[in-house]
């Protein structure tokens, strides 16, 4: 039988690998998580007690349903399923794992990527102390683990998860101290209406949980920096819109200015990748229905960020381009219908990145002190040094500059590098480049790789 | 005098540096950036331990010229004489260190012989089944990423003309020397350097002169930051192709060796990673550093190298076209070599001739070989 | 809700929910702490330190950035064994952590 290989168990990837089960197929679906469920419809560990309510919110009916569905899936034994494990590598329909078992590798035909995004974080003065995290971890420490980040938290970027987070944090008690959005609020009108025709309901709930956070939330802010002293955060320094410079004392700050998506594998697949203006960011390049190349599918965040419902109706309709090119039967019927709705998912989140951009402006502001890469400690000066001898390559700015070899390999410092460069040579992002993702895509333990009687 | 370098790795570069210092005009041209190649991949060991003993002279000169690049190229590209310890695990092995060292001793080579004492002793965790090692202080290290563009900018300071990201569409050869038309311009010069790398024997065919070369991509990686404790670049005697090691000073351990080199392509020449190789080339890292157990390879990475057939590289003047001269396919080893290759490549285009014995690198040696086997 | 550990130095997190798992120990720098059954190598921490690990290239303390394995700023060394990724390692019990490297790595001077 065809070997159907799903990386990813988020909405996406359930979904993908329901479709191919439901076609008969026993697809292989690995996941770094424990639990199958994904970034927003993540599951606490089993010993945790609230109820999906209070972890899920009005989202509750939905991540219910996705979990329900995926185990089934595993109760009737329709899927192999490996948790735990991260696919580092990939060579000739191979997939390489990183897990609890030594060298493990997982033979396929075909690849579905689902692999989800990741907070999109522009660097702010000060941002490398403990207890700066991005809105993703703030979300994550309540979700998975009951734990606020901090005694005082501010909040600080764009994006629908902004506003999200931090009625999540009041609602569960923690002590927000301000919720700060660089994107103007004209800029946000005029996003919210393309959100507003497409999906009118989500736009409102939206507004609505922005009421609640009062005057806590400020919109067209720049943020100066973080103060720090030896245990962090002290104070978020920002200007409003008027220009008018404030304070705001905090112990943490959380940053993010939307997602980007995680595109490391479809690279290594050998993906295309074309610049968006839309979500100023390098997106692989697919055909409607996800195809990339042969035996290659993308779907979810990992493709475009069309958010959680736009990810299951993108992994339905990757999976039945895969089944079609298999030459099994699908339902022609719908199909078009998620394509329709596809259609619509995309215009809200068009509506969405629009209404909240990447602050390139604040970024090219940067003081040359500012450690630009977390990683390797390279502040935005040592880049603007090494482009006179580099040029604007992205991928010689690295080689000769550091900034994208560490350890997260240029996923959260690599968007910023390329408006530093684009700055300094007056180039287009798209002229400078995309990072070349190299395996492997996370830090593979020696010790998962090597068993301990392997060295002679 | 006027000299076209083709290809802008660590040979060309260099070359066209020392050329540019002995005044001579000189335009660098390559299709894609400097050092860009296998330079910018390799290993960047700068070690004289089991090379060919017909190496060891221009390997001496070499090494002269890496302890001055600092001054010669105006920055620092990393180079660190924090020497190199070869591990050693059999008596064979032994055997055949000793008898390298004797020969190596009149090249100016001291090899040290340690016991497993005083490997313990001098290098906590490394090694520790080895039965012997070689140290060879002198030797050590530099980094490959920055010293091709540090060689070019330096040339281009003395006068010399940079052309990067230039394909080359054809070479031609004509009454007053070469023509080499580029994506960038045509450029013309009595003097042609082949520093192709990889790419060297498809310009060397041209003019009648092939070298049997294949291109491979040997299998590099680099572990995340670690405190920086082990100073000297860590290799194998061994008659297999063994594993290698070194740990640069911001902490991250370099590795390499040990697994099959992946075929290249020359055309387009990207060589590929292979995943599948990780495991085994770690196997044989651990019993070199045990404690590489506990940590997190976080990048591989390859590059287009070219190997020739008796692993000699093809350096000089071209048998067949006067004014022609080669220094390509370096066999995985030409990191050492770059300065004294550039140095030596300067001195004979220049005067004519050179102390450094290249007979053994002669491009000529092909054809003479098919010859008298005829 | 918040401990303050024996250095003086006040616990980064604060839990909001689910305080009533089983307890777990641990040891953070040779002392024992006190975590629960289904934190993360992270969250146990940080519940009693300001950090995880110090910067390789700076003065700051660092604490994990993402939560989600994608940073990788998060990893700890153990007194033995593999260094582990503390944002997404369950905490087992008696597990030794260490906020700087060992002496000893890569192997003892004898
Ligand atoms: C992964 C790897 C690891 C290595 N490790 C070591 C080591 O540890 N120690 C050591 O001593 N050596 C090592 N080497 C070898 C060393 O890097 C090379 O021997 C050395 O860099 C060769 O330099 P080069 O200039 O001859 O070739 P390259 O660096 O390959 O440069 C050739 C250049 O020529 C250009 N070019 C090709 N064709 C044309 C054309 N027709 N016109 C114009 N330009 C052209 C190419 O684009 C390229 O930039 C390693 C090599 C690799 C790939
Ligand atoms: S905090 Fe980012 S990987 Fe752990």
């Amino acid at each position: 039988m065809t070997r159907v290989l799903i990386v990813g168990a988020g909405p996406a990837g359930i979904r993908a690998a329901a479709e191919l089960a439901g076609a008969g197929l026993r697809p292989v679906v690995v996941d770094e998580g424990a639990r199958a469920g994904g970034q927003i419809y993540r599951r606490p560990p089993e010993m945790f007690s609230r109820p999906a309510k209070v972890l899920y919110g009005s989202e509750a009916g939905k991540a219910g349903a996705l979990h329900g569905l995926f185990d089934a899936l595993l109760a009737e034994d329709r899927v192999d399923y490996l948790p735990n494990r991260t696919v580092v590598g990939l060579s000739d329909g191979v997939a390489h794992l990183v897990g609890p078992e030594i060298g493990e590798r997982c033979t396929f035909d075909r690849l579905i990527l689902a692999t989800g995004a990741m907070d999109r974080v522009a660097p702010v003065p000060g941002w490398q102390a403990a207890g700066v995290y991005t809105l993703g971890a703030a979300q994550i420490a309540l979700k998975a683990q009951g734990v606020a980040l901090g005694r005082r938290i501010v909040l600080a970027g764009s994006g629908p998860l902004l506003t999200l987070v931090a009625a999540q944090l009041l609602k569960a008690g923690a002590d927000v101290a301000a919720v700060l959005d660089t994107a103007p609020l004209a800029t946000q009108m005029r996003g919210g209406l393309k959100m507003a025709l497409a999906r009118p309901g989500v736009t409102a709930r939206g507004l609505m949980l922005r009421a609640r956070l009062g005057r806590r939330f400020r919109a067209g802010v720049s943020l100066e920096r973080i103060e720090t002293g030896p245990s962090g955060p002290k104070a978020l320094h920002w200007y409003d819109a008027a220009g008018r410079s404030h304070t705001t004392t905090c112990d943490t700050v959380a940053l993010g200015w939307h997602l980007r998506a995680e595109t490391a594998l479809a690279d290594l697949a050998g993906s295309a990748f074309d610049w968006s203006e839309t979500w100023a960011q390098w997106l692989p390049r697919t055909d409607v229905e996800g195809r990339a190349a042969d035996g290659l599918y993308l779907a979810g965040d990992g493709l475009r960020i069309l958010g959680a419902d736009g990810a299951e109706l993108a992994g339905r309709v990757a999976a039945r381009a895969c089944l079609a090119d298999l030459g099994l039967s699908t339902d022609p019927a719908a199909q078009s219908r998620d394509l329709k709705r596809l259609r619509k998912m995309r215009r809200f989140a068009e509506g969405v990145a629009s209404a909240f951009p990447w602050p390139a402006q604040m970024v090219r502001d940067l003081p040359d002190e500012t450690v630009l890469c977390r990683c390797e400690g390279v502040t935005a000066g040592e880049l603007r040094d090494t482009v006179p001898l580099s040029g604007p390559d992205a991928n010689r700015v690295k080689s000769l500059g550091r900034v994208g070899m560490g350890r997260c390999q240029g996923r959260y410092c690599q968007l910023a590098a390329a408006e530093l460069i684009s700055e300094t040579t007056r180039l287009s992002s798209a002229e400078v480049g995309r990072l070349r993702a190299q395996p492997p895509v996370r830090p593979a333990p020696v010790a998962a790789l090597v068993s301990d009687h392997d060295e002679d | 005098m006027a000299v076209i370098v083709l290809g802008g790795g660590l040979m060309g570069a260099a070359s066209a540096f020392f050329l540019a210092q002995r005044g001579v005009q000189v335009t660098l041209v390559d299709r894609r950036r400097i050092g860009a190649g296998a330079t910018v991949a390799s290993f960047g060991n700068i070690r004289r331990s089991g090379r060919h003993l017909s190496q060891l002279a221009l390997a001496r000169r070499s090494l002269d010229l890496w302890n001055q690049a600092e001054t010669l190229l105006g920055r620092d590209v990393e180079f660190r004489a924090s020497g190199h310890l070869r591990l050693i695990f059999d008596a064979e092995s032994l055997a055949d260190m000793r008898k390298f060292a004797e020969a190596a001793r009149p090249f100016g080579l001291d090899l040290d012989e340690l016991g497993p004492g005083e490997i313990h002793r001098r290098f906590p965790g490394l090694g520790p089944s080895a039965i012997a090692a070689s140290f060879s202080p002198e030797d050590g290290s530099a980094n490959p990423r920055l010293v091709a563009p540090a060689f070019a900018a330096a040339a281009a300071a003395k006068g010399a003309m940079i052309v990067d990201s230039a394909p080359v569409s054809q070479i031609r050869r004509n009454t007053h020397g070469f023509t080499v038309e580029t994506a960038r311009g045509n450029f013309e010069a009595e003097i042609l350097l082949n520093c192709a790398g990889g790419w060297g024997t498809t310009i060397a065919a041209q003019f009648g002169e092939p070298v049997p070369l294949n291109t491979f991509g040997p299998q590099m990686g680099v572990t995340e930051p670690l405190p920086h404790r082990i100073l000297p670049v860590v290799g194998v005697w061994s008659r297999d192709h063994g594993a290698y090691f070194r740990q640069v000073e911001r902490g991250n351990i370099v590795f390499g060796g040990a697994v099959e080199r992946v075929p290249v392509d020359p055309d387009p020449g990207f060589a590929q990673v292979d995943p599948a190789r990780l495991p085994v080339q770690l196997g044989a890292l651990s019993r070199l550093l045990p404690a590489i157990r506990d940590v997190s390879v976080i990048r591989q990475w390859s590059g287009c190298e070219g190997y020739v057939e008796d692993s000699l590289p093809v350096v000089g003047a071209s048998s067949t076209t006067p004014g022609l001269f080669h220094a390509f396919g370096f066999c995985g080893h030409g990191f050492q070599l770059g300065p004294g290759v550039g140095a030596t490549m300067a001195e004979l285009i220049a005067t004519g001739r050179t102390e450094i014995e290249l007979e053994p690198f002669s491009p000529g040696r092909f054809a003479q070989k098919n010859t008298t086997s005829q | 809700m918040s401990r303050v550990n024996a250095a003086g130095e006040k616990g980064r997190l604060i839990r909001l929910a689910e305080s009533d798992r089983a307890p777990l120990p641990f040891y953070l720098d040779g002392v024992e702490r006190q975590a629960m059954q289904g934190d993360t190598v992270l969250t146990a921490v940080l519940l009693s330190a300001g950090g995880l690990r110090s910067a390789e290239f700076g003065l700051e303390k660092r604490a994990g950035f993402c939560l989600m394995g994608a940073c990788q700023d998060c990893w700890m060394w153990q007194e033995d064994g593999p260094r582990i990724r503390a944002c997404s390692t369950p905490l087992k019990a008696g597990m030794r952590l260490l906020t700087d490297p060992p002496k000893t790595w890569p192997g003892e001077l004898p």
